[in-house]
């Protein structure tokens, strides 16, 4: 029997660059408050769509800090503070989406490529590398713009363009895993193919998969704003922050709170995630080693 | 003295000749795969025109009247009625030609539209990267240097800023920053050549490098930190050789990973130079894309899509040629093979 092979710890993403002791300090502490409004206005953000939307030509581009708007108004008499809070869904729940359909892919077909191997692997691989030799920004532009597609069909683009980078990284942990002891026993046990992969091996890479589901849930919410402020995946009029910067250029100079506000949480919410995503990656790293 | 000085001329000189065997054979076999990745993109762009929602005919057209010489003129010009894998081969080996058709916006061929605009996305590129590379490296070093004080933490909260900030939420502020509250530069346009140019392009330049420098900046940061506690680095120090001295030999051996980084940059770059085209209205490749797509142009979609798949794919072999060239262990495990 050759003895079991000694692996290196995978190694993690690490999206602050501190590698230092466990600290909560303020930083993730605010963060994670943050995130949690954040969350809980973009669940209720619906409800708000159709207040949002009331246009009032009388009203129209008041200065912020007009009284009862306190963000003032765009072109069509629309409140900004209102029009923010409902787009909040569209910037949120879509990249929450995204980042998880895209690592479920990633745990099926990764675990899939690492455990099988073989041909199974060369053509999960194959199909990877096509899709990862162009930015994802540009193939979505390409495939959403040419299509016109709407917002849960541009969502479901994204799934699929963000999963290539994930298969690699879940089939790199899996892989460093098949030749651990504990498979073999789970071989031994004639233990399912499936058994093994999903239930045995799959919980080894969770804090793998976990920090990878945080910083794609960074640059998902970047990517599909980014989209809706080029025009694409948001209907026109629809309440949405990537949607309301692009509108807000044109009345910049009469209630430049418009586009600031969004540009300002869209940076904010991206920098709580990523701060958040390597507090709790971190957490998770040093429980995988006790 | 080095290992290459110990050895008899002869010996240095079949190693040399291995090397360029070996060099030669990894080239040869990423080439392929290359090659294979852009046919099946080529394929995958030319099949868009056939993919795309309405018909084929009233999309070539644009906004052409439908008459129906004009519907015998596209089918003709397209070769419509000859098969499909025909048709590729026909466009392919026009495009290799440098022939991507004519755009359907602007009723000019796609060579023309795209050469007049390229030096814009050239220039804009270049000016961002040098932006970044000035800025980030020295952050990077220093910050490396200084871990977990002051202005280590300064640094890494300002890149987490340029990471996390899309190029178009930034180059948005910058816009009503520096073109509107204190209007000392242009905020649409590209300029007039010159040094009007370089100065239509600061603002955008800025803020494509943020993301830019942000990735190099920490790329930089690990890279230095870990060669400074590496085996390499104690030994040196053990030596007492001068601080200066284990300063190069920490950044020389960092600069691997940094340099090999260049593919994720260049990805960062090509979704950004979009946005932040499209932002500040600059003649640009980026904007014309953005335009493109909108107005469904599609010989021009294809015509960017596959240029800048075969840059990339220019750009992957280079670093994956270079890490043989710089890194003396992968170059031992390639020659042992």
């Amino acid at each position: 029997m050759t003895p079991p092979k000694i692996t290196p710890r995978t190694r993690m993403i690490s999206i602050t660059g501190k590698t230092k002791k466990k600290r909560m300090d303020l930083t993730v502490l605010l963060s994670g408050v943050g995130l949690a409004i954040v969350f809980i206005v973009a669940a209720i953000s619906p409800l708000l769509i159709e207040a949002a939307t009331k246009q009032s030509i009388l009203d129209a581009l008041l200065p912020p800090g007009s009284p009862g708007h306190l963000l003032g108004t765009d072109e069509l008499g629309r409140d900004v503070l209102l029009l923010t809070l409902a787009g909040t869904g569209s910037a949120i729940v879509g990249p929450v989406v995204i980042a998880t359909g895209s690592m479920l892919l990633a745990i099926i077909f990764g675990t899939l490529a690492g455990y099988l191997g073989g041909t199974v692997d060369a053509i999960i691989g194959r199909i990877v590398d096509v899709l990862l030799s162009l930015p994802v920004m540009l193939l979505a532009i390409v495939v959403a713009g040419i299509f016109g597609a709407g917002y849960w069909v541009t969502v479901t683009l994204l799934v699929i363009l963000f999963s290539p980078s994930d298969i690699r990284i879940v089939r790199a942990g899996v892989t460093e895993q098949v030749p651990r002891p504990y498979v073999e026993a789970a071989q031994m046990l004639s233990l399912s193919r499936a058994r093994i992969m999903y239930r045995h091996i799959v919980p080894n890479v969770w804090p793998l998969i976990f920090a990878n589901l945080m910083l794609n849930l960074g640059i998902a919410l970047v990517t599909l704003s980014s989209l809706s402020f080029l025009g694409i995946g948001v209907a026109p009029g629809t309440p949405d922050w990537g949607r309301q910067i692009a509108d807000g250029r044109s009345v910049m100079a009469d209630n430049p709170a418009m586009l600031l506000i969004p540009a300002l949480l869209i940076v904010l919410v991206t920098m709580a995630i990523n701060l958040l995503g390597d507090h709790l990656s971190e957490r998770l790293r040093e429980r995988g080693i006790q | 003295m080095t290992a290459t000085e110990l050895m008899q001329p002869d010996e240095q000189s079949t190693r040399t000749k291995s090397l360029v065997r070996v060099l030669a054979r990894t080239l040869g076999i990423r080439l392929l795969g290359v090659l294979a990745i852009l046919l099946v993109i080529s394929f995958l762009t030319f099949s868009l025109v056939y993919l795309a929602p309405g018909d084929i005919v009233k999309n070539l057209l644009g906004n052409r009247p439908t008459s129906p010489e004009a519907v015998a003129a596209i089918r003709a010009q397209y070769n419509l009625d000859d098969p499909f894998l025909m048709r590729y081969f026909d466009w392919i080996l026009n495009a290799l030609r440098g022939d991507f058709g004519e755009s359907i916006r602007l009723q000019q061929p796609v060579t023309t539209v795209l050469s007049a605009r390229l030096g814009y996305t050239f220039a804009l590129m270049s000016l961002s990267f040098l932006v970044a590379l000035v800025v980030a490296i020295p952050m990077g070093v220093l910050s490396a240097e200084r871990e977990g004080r002051a202005s280590d933490r300064l640094a890494s909260t300002l890149s987490l800023v340029g990471l996390s900030a899309p190029s178009f939420a930034l180059a948005i502020l910058l816009l009503y920053l520096f073109a509107m509250l204190i209007p000392i530069f242009p905020a649409y346009g590209g300029g007039s050549g010159g040094l009007d140019t370089l100065w239509h392009l600061t603002l955008p330049a800025v803020a494509l490098a943020a993301g830019i420098g942000a990735i190099l900046m920490r790329m930089t940061r690990a890279a230095v930190l870990r060669e400074l506690q590496s085996d390499a680095i104690t030994f040196a120090r053990a030596r007492g050789l001068p601080e200066r001295d284990i300063r190069f030999i920490a950044l020389r051996a960092a600069a691997i990973p940094i340099v090999t980084s260049a593919g994720l940059i260049l990805t960062f770059i090509v979704g950004g130079t979009i946005i932040v085209e499209t932002v500040f209205a600059l003649p640009g490749i980026g904007s014309l894309l953005q335009e493109a797509v909108l107005f469904k142009d599609i010989p021009v979609v294809q015509a960017i899509t596959l240029l800048v798949a075969a840059l990339i794919a220019t750009i992957t072999i280079v670093v994956d040629m270079s890490y043989l060239l710089f890194d003396p262990r992968v170059r031992a495990k390639e020659l042992n093979k």
